[in-house]
């Protein structure tokens, strides 16, 4: 993929470079990063004040959106669905990161009160809007509109940790950044716990240790002492 | 008697325990099984483990996934609550901006403190550890030595249930037969971890945690433990049976409904109810010891958080067991004309030689662990085996450039997963997503080892806390102000530890992801952070050189005693709440004699 030189632009610029990609024309230049995204819900109407305090009920089971409102835009929802599945996709073993409600989690981390996650979770949106209109100046789509081929390509180029084109290296670090939330979201269901083998917090009559043809096979027989 | 309120309160107690944690919790269970009529004043909430413990929860039922958040400092599950690093309105200082200068102190608000959520590794001092100035002229001795203590880590063990074994070794010492718990089996990581530090020459044994591993002896450990007090053993048989052995699920950080693990909440506070002895008053802020003309401690003042107006409670005794710093803090705030520079204080002691656990942190990644048939590794919910120091004679000729050892905690297999994950980053610098990921998750998932170093602090005259001239908490009560620095001995010892577990990790066959630094500086933990602060109200053999006598007793106030970690003459690097309990329960049984006696 050969990628234009990337230039600075000012917030003014890439809104107007997001409605004309969104009447279908093509940017020449990659977008900077930081610079294009929407006001969301979550800037216009200002965040929660607190979290959920120091004394919150830990028995209670909670979803995303019980304890501050979410504030993905349906546009960003969209997008961040894709990129989750992305990420995740569906295969043999289990669905996909979307499939399990990855998204709802990627919009409470990004919708949270804490200093941490209005940190990351600008990061996250802007990263969202970057990739949005990284799409629409490649191929004239946004970045759930674009095929998989396209959106392919497009994460190949930021899924280096060094880009090879360094103006990309906030994008790669979005990239990771996202892929390691979806990773968090994901493998923390039911599902994904039973994909990556997790087979614990089950109540046990006694511990067994390790299975004994696994001991021997790694050679460890002998330091089973107790 | 039970829960009281300030209107409630009785006109006198024989003792007033301020703190409700390891040491609150130990001193008002031995008291109140001997009959003495026992106040606990706790400055957070009342607590309930049995219906508050989030057992089975997955991390997907909570918010954020879990992860630690400025509200929950441990993490969502985490069994702390209103508390951690900061608790809001109650601030402390530290007077350096200095970066390594620079004190951090995590402070519950809840019924059993730290005891709810600590990792429940349960490891004795050794002989040496309680004289250290003896083996190489730094800190100094404690006026007590091992076999003093003994006894009574021998009855906190037969109390709480602490699994491990006797091994046998330097430092390490065995319990009496019949005393600990069998440990559980190690995990497959701990098995690889344990033959490939023997070509280090680490020793791999059974850590000692307080968790149940079967049911407690209810029929022979309550005459061992209460000889010749028929109540007592009647009511700590019956506690006993109501306490299950581990059912191997679920952290020990959450806290434990079934009752599995010690924490004061589940293991002192429910026996020491039932004698009828014990009152708790809960959300009530002492801020200092009151004393008599004749310079006897009359009992406490506290502010009642839900009114935050001003109460008494009287006793004839009190025991001030509030955590170290806090200690310090009472002590510091309770001026008199008497005692202008606070209580207990002519030594000019109070605050000084506050030590922390010397903590160093590494991890790899180890292929040999990859792509593990799926068992089951929960286990005791928390470490099954450690390495303890093991380099004494090394260190003693001098080679080793630092004075006091550490021990190894390390972590394994797959846990389950939270709200911080990640794999693959190690790819050819590349972040693996889409099918690979997913492969990537299968095929590294408990492959990871997490090392850390838990080290020997020597306590030093620039490390200490004092009463910060300017600043007060919202009940109007003056604070901390923290002075921290490490020494040569911790920070090299912090590289050392650093190094050790990167040859470990390529013992393992692992892989470092950056090489170890030879700079301690960059290898060592903030002072505070591993949660392990003692000291401030040293016990000595001399009024002059320590603020309390061997019996934790102060040297000023005799009516006035010391139960938590303040009195720690040096912080061996074993972790200290067993020793906490174990001077906690002598001092209790010196201040039941001298009551006998009519001393106090």
């Amino acid at each position: 993929m050969n990628t234009p030189e990337p230039i600075r632009i000012d917030r003014r610029v890439a809104i107007k470079w997001m409605l004309t990609a969104s009447a279908g024309a093509m940017l020449i230049r990659t977008p900077s990063f930081g610079g294009v995204a929407p006001e969301t819900a979550a800037s216009a109407a200002g965040r929660p004040a607190t979290g959920y305090g120091t004394d919150p009920d830990l028995v209670k089971g909670y979803k995303p959106g019980d304890l501050w409102p979410l504030t993905f835009t349906a546009a960003q929802r969209r997008e961040a669905a894709a990129l989750c599945d992305i990420m995740i996709p569906a295969d043999d073993h289990s669905p996909s990161a979307s499939a399990v409600g990855v998204t709802d989690f990627i919009d409470e981390f990004v919708s949270a009160p804490y200093p941490d996650n209005v940190r990351d979770g600008k990061k996250i949106v802007d990263g969202l809007a970057w990739l949005d209109a990284e799409s629409t100046r490649r191929f004239g789509a946004v970045f759930a509109d674009a095929s998989a081929g396209q959106q392919a390509s497009l994460c190949d180029d930021i899924a280096p940790e060094e880009p090879a084109n360094p103006d990309l290296k906030a994008a790669a670090d979005f990239f990771k950044r996202y892929r390691n939330l979806v990773a968090s979201g994901f493998y923390t269901t039911p599902v994904g716990m039973k994909d990556i083998g997790y087979v614990g917090n089950v109540p046990l009559a006694r511990f067994e240790g390790p299975p004994a043809d696994l001991v021997e096979r790694l050679g460890l027989t002998d330091e089973v002492k107790w | 008697m039970a829960f009281v309120t300030p209107a409630t309160l009785a006109d006198r107690y024989d003792v007033v325990v301020v703190g409700s944690g390891a040491a609150g919790g130990q001193s008002a269970y031995t008291l109140s099984m001997d009959g003495a009529r026992v106040l606990m004043v706790e400055a957070g909430r009342n607590y309930d483990p049995v219906s508050e413990t989030a057992m089975f929860q997955t991390n997907d039922a909570a918010p954020l996934r879990g992860a630690a958040t400025p509200d929950k400092q441990g993490g969502f599950f985490d069994a702390t609550v209103d508390g951690g690093w900061t608790v809001a309105g109650e601030p402390y200082t530290n007077a350096s901006t200095e970066e390594g200068r620079q004190f951090k102190w995590w402070r519950p608000r809840m019924l059993g403190g730290r005891t709810n959520h600590w990792s429940r590794h349960a490891l004795r001092n050794g002989p040496y550890d309680f004289k250290p100035h003896s083996r190489d002229g730094l800190g100094f001795d404690w006026p007590i030595s091992y076999g003093d203590v003994a006894p009574y880590y021998d009855k906190v063990e037969m109390l709480i249930g602490v699994y491990g074994t006797n091994d046998g070794l330097e430092n390490t010492p065995d319990s009496p037969e019949g005393v600990l718990q069998p440990p559980p089996k190690a995990r497959i990581g701990e098995l690889l971890a344990r033959q490939r530090g023997r070509k280090l020459g680490i020793p791999v044994i059974p850590i000692r945690r307080a968790v149940l591993t079967r049911p407690l002896d209810h029929r022979t450990l309550p005459a061992r433990l209460h000889p010749g007090n028929a109540k007592a053993q009647r009511i700590l048989a019956e506690d006993m049976q109501n306490r299950a052995a581990c059912f191997w699920a679920t952290r020990c950080e959450r806290g434990c409904s079934i009752r599995a693990n010690y924490q004061s909440t589940t293991v002192h506070i429910p026996p020491a109810l039932a004698t009828g002895n014990l009152d708790i008053l809960a959300d009530a802020m002492v801020r200092e010891v009151l004393v008599d003309p004749a310079g006897k401690a009359t009992g406490v003042v506290f502010i009642d958080k839900r009114t935050g107006l001003e109460h008494r409670a009287s006793a004839r005794v009190v025991v001030l067991a509030a955590s170290a710093c806090e200690t310090v803090r009472l002590l510091l705030n309770s001026k008199s004309n008497r005692f202008p520079a606070g209580l207990a204080n002519s030594s000019g002691l109070v605050g000084k030689y506050i030590m922390d656990t010397v903590g160093g942190n590494w991890g790899g990644q180890i292929p040999l662990l990859e792509n593990l048939p799926p068992h089951n590794e929960d286990g005791a919910g928390g470490l099954h085996v450690y390495a303890p120091w093991w380099l004494y004679k090394e260190q003693k000729a001098g080679k080793l450039g630092f004075a006091r050892g550490y021990h190894i905690e390390f972590g394994t297999g797959k846990g389950m997963p939270g709200g911080r994950m990640g794999f693959g980053n190690d790819t050819g610098g590349r972040t693996s997503y889409g099918t690979r990921l997913k492969e990537d998750a299968r095929r590294y998932y408990g492959s990871y080892i997490g090392f850390s170093g838990r080290g020997e602090m020597v306590p030093n005259d620039d490390s200490f806390c004092e009463i910060d001239p300017k600043v007060v908490d919202k009940w109007g009560i003056p604070v901390l102000r923290f002075s921290w620095k490490w020494s040569e001995h911790e920070i090299r010892q912090a590289a050392h530890m650093q190094r050790t577990f990167a040859d470990w990790i390529e013992a393992m066959g692992g892989v470092n992801h950056r090489a170890p630094s030879p700079d301690g500086r960059k290898a060592i933990s903030a002072g505070g952070a591993v949660i392990h602060e003692v000291g401030g109200t040293i016990m000595g053999a001399a009024p002059a050189a320590s603020v309390t006598n061997s019996w934790s007793q102060t040297w000023d106030v005799k009516n006035l005693f010391v139960a938590d970690g303040a009195v720690f003459a040096s912080n061996a690097d074993k972790n200290p709440t067993l020793t906490i309990m174990a001077l906690a329960w002598r001092t209790a049984d010196r201040i039941l004699d001298e009551m006998r006696r009519g001393n106090l």
